[in-house]
């Protein structure tokens, strides 16, 4: 069984932002990149399903410049995933083009049987890859997923949905899953498995030889641009009665939300 | 003229109030607003759409919508859209919204710009801005080779004006075209609160590490029932299981923006400003008066959450009873 794991790169929360000279993307200069949080879950499904059915092979996948990129395929293959393959592209190719681009890998590596990727990516939040990519390979999807099981018969996975509802979906495989938190732990990547994700496959494959049309390109950023400076915060003084008093008067009559 | 279609989601045929925003916002543009509602109560909702200046509101009752299953929405929303042809398609990012709409959008050949904050329409042209990294920056998103043009807005960023009882749209009702189903849904679990969901919600009352345990939660419901809120969380709470991991707030948890966003004992760790700073107003209750969650408030006040939010608790029934 060949499960494939879609993986994005993103700077690190805690990575501080600025705007590149071209205005409409960052300036990459500084920034960690780390693998996106959710696509952990997903490599961690992954990998603990290949350890517990013999004879399965988890290829690690992802689109963006090589360099970089190349160093979170490497983590997952310390993760244990089996082969990475990335596909060299540019920076900011859109989620249509980057779906596009991952379907026709995908397809020819011989297909998938079950896929496994992130609910969204932190960076655009745009939550659209995955069923992008399953309409595109003609399989279903299910996002937001916090349980996965697989039998003879497909995929069973529960998501949550509204209001802290879940439901129970089953889906015919070959599925794509998009894994939120609590699907399980990720592991740490550990010096044994360090050490041998370096020998392990990390296949590089052009984005301009998969022929996708400049067509393909979907949506652009026309301008980036930070968050206004927002005003001190008003801090209220006295006993919590009056503090209390103060804070409902000032909701009422200056923010005007209630 | 060109078309705006809306697709409107609705409880039991009461429009949600991102449907309104986007209904009214579409008909302010001066294009033909086109909707669609699916599912129980969809006649209902067609009604209350034209209300919203929905000139024309296509309705599929199919007992296989009444619950939202991907291939089956899709399949039902794509049949639509291919006979009305609009140049633009406006829906809300929620749940059902972000699951549906990138499929939709492979299916039709287009773009799509999710999780939106603004909206501009011009003609059959639309322009949209959406936080990026974590809220860190704004993009403004512009599309190209996209016959239809999909956007999705975040709830509780557009006016909503009164419904206008004179105005109703034509009702045209589909059948569905079920194709070769490979999702089934096998169960729904219903979630302990019937209360608006997070990403929906207008105010939201924020607990953290401060409440000390999970019981103490109750201050908190207490405080939401007054004012009609939702009740979030910290990840620090969910990891810690007081709460469950539906009502986290942040990176990894969900991305909120309600008009009043009140924090009680949250210290506001990067990973929780970056999924509440769009809130337009931010109230933060903290014993810390160090802690970050005071540089991203409007309003704070250092104190005992203990003592403050029954106080609170109190003083807004007092206001709110008439």
């Amino acid at each position: 069984m060949k499960i494939f794991v879609c993986i994005k790169q993103v700077p690190d929360t805690e990575t501080k932002i600025k705007i590149g000279p071209d205005a409409s993307s960052i300036d990459t200069n500084g920034i960690k990149w780390v693998i996106n949080p959710y696509d952990e879950y997903a490599i961690e499904e992954a990998v603990k399903f290949r350890e517990a059915n013999a004879g399965t092979q988890v290829f690690v996948l992802s689109v963006g410049p090589n360099k970089r990129v190349s160093e979170s395929l490497r983590t997952a293959l310390a993760m244990g995933a089996d082969e990475g393959i990335v596909v060299n592209a540019p920076e900011n190719i859109d989620c249509y083009s980057t779906a596009r681009a991952l379907a026709e890998v995908i397809k020819a590596e011989g297909g998938a049987d079950l896929i496994f990727t992130g609910k969204l990516a932190i960076d655009d939040n745009a939550s659209s890859v995955s069923q992008m990519l399953a309409e595109f390979l003609g399989a279903p999807h299910a996002t937001v997923v916090s349980k996965f099981a697989m039998s003879p018969e497909g995929v069973t996975v529960e998501r949550d949905i509204e209001g802290g509802a879940k439901e129970v979906l089953n889906l015919k495989a070959p599925a794509v899953v998009g894994a939120n938190k609590g699907l399980n732990t990720p592991r740490y990547a550990s010096l044994p498995g360090i050490m041998k994700a370096k020998k392990k496959v990390l296949k590089e494959i052009e984005f301009a030889s998969l022929n996708i049309p400049a067509t393909d390109t979907k949506i652009k950023y026309t301008q980036l641009s930070l968050p206004a400076e927002k005003p001190a915060v008003k801090m209220i003084a006295g006993d919590s009665s009056a503090q209390v008093a103060e804070l409902v008067k000032l909701l009422r009559d200056e923010a005007k939300v209630l | 003229m060109s078309k705006v279609f809306v697709f409107a989601e609705h409880k039991n045929g009461t429009l949600k109030r991102g449907a309104m925003e986007l209904l009214q916002a579409a008909a302010k543009s001066g294009n033909t607003v086109v909707g669609m509602a699916v599912g129980a109560g969809a006649d209902k909702a067609a009604a209350e759409m034209g209300h919203h200046g929905a000139t024309e509101v296509h309705i599929v009752k199919d007992a296989g919508l009444d619950a939202y299953n991907s291939e089956l929405y899709a399949s039902a929303v794509a049949s639509v859209l291919e006979k009305i042809q609009p140049q633009i398609l406006l829906a809300s990012a929620t749940s059902t919204g972000r699951d549906l709409f990138p499929r939709i959008a492979a299916r039709m050949k287009t773009g799509i710009a999710s999780d939106c904050i603004e909206l501009n329409i011009s003609g059959d042209n639309v322009t949209a801005k959406k936080p990026v990294y974590s809220g860190k920056a704004f993009a403004d998103v512009a599309f190209e080779n996209s016959p239809l043009k999909i956007v999705l807005m975040r709830a509780n960023q557009l006016p909503v004006a009164a419904a206008d009882n004179s105005k109703t749209a034509t009702v045209v009702e589909h059948a569905l075209t079920k194709p070769d189903l490979k999702t089934l849904i096998k169960e729904i679990v219903k979630g302990t609160s019937e209360k608006l969901d997070l990403t929906e919600a207008n105010i939201i009352v924020s607990g953290g590490r401060g409440l000390k345990e999970a019981g103490n939660f109750k201050l908190l419901n207490d405080l939401a029932d007054v004012l009609g809120a939702t009740v979030g969380a910290s990840r620090a709470v969910v990891d810690a299981g007081w709460v469950s991991h539906g009502m986290q707030v942040g990176q990894t948890g969900k991305t909120v923006a309600p008009s009043l966003y009140i924090a009680v004992g949250v210290s506001g760790a990067i990973q929780h400003l970056a999924g509440m700073s769009g809130s337009k107003v931010i109230v933060a209750i903290n014993n810390d008066p160090n802690a970050p969650i005071f540089q991203k408030a409007t309003y704070g006040i250092v104190g005992d959450l203990f003592d403050v939010v029954p106080k609170l608790t109190e003083e807004f029934k007092k206001i709110l009873k008439h």
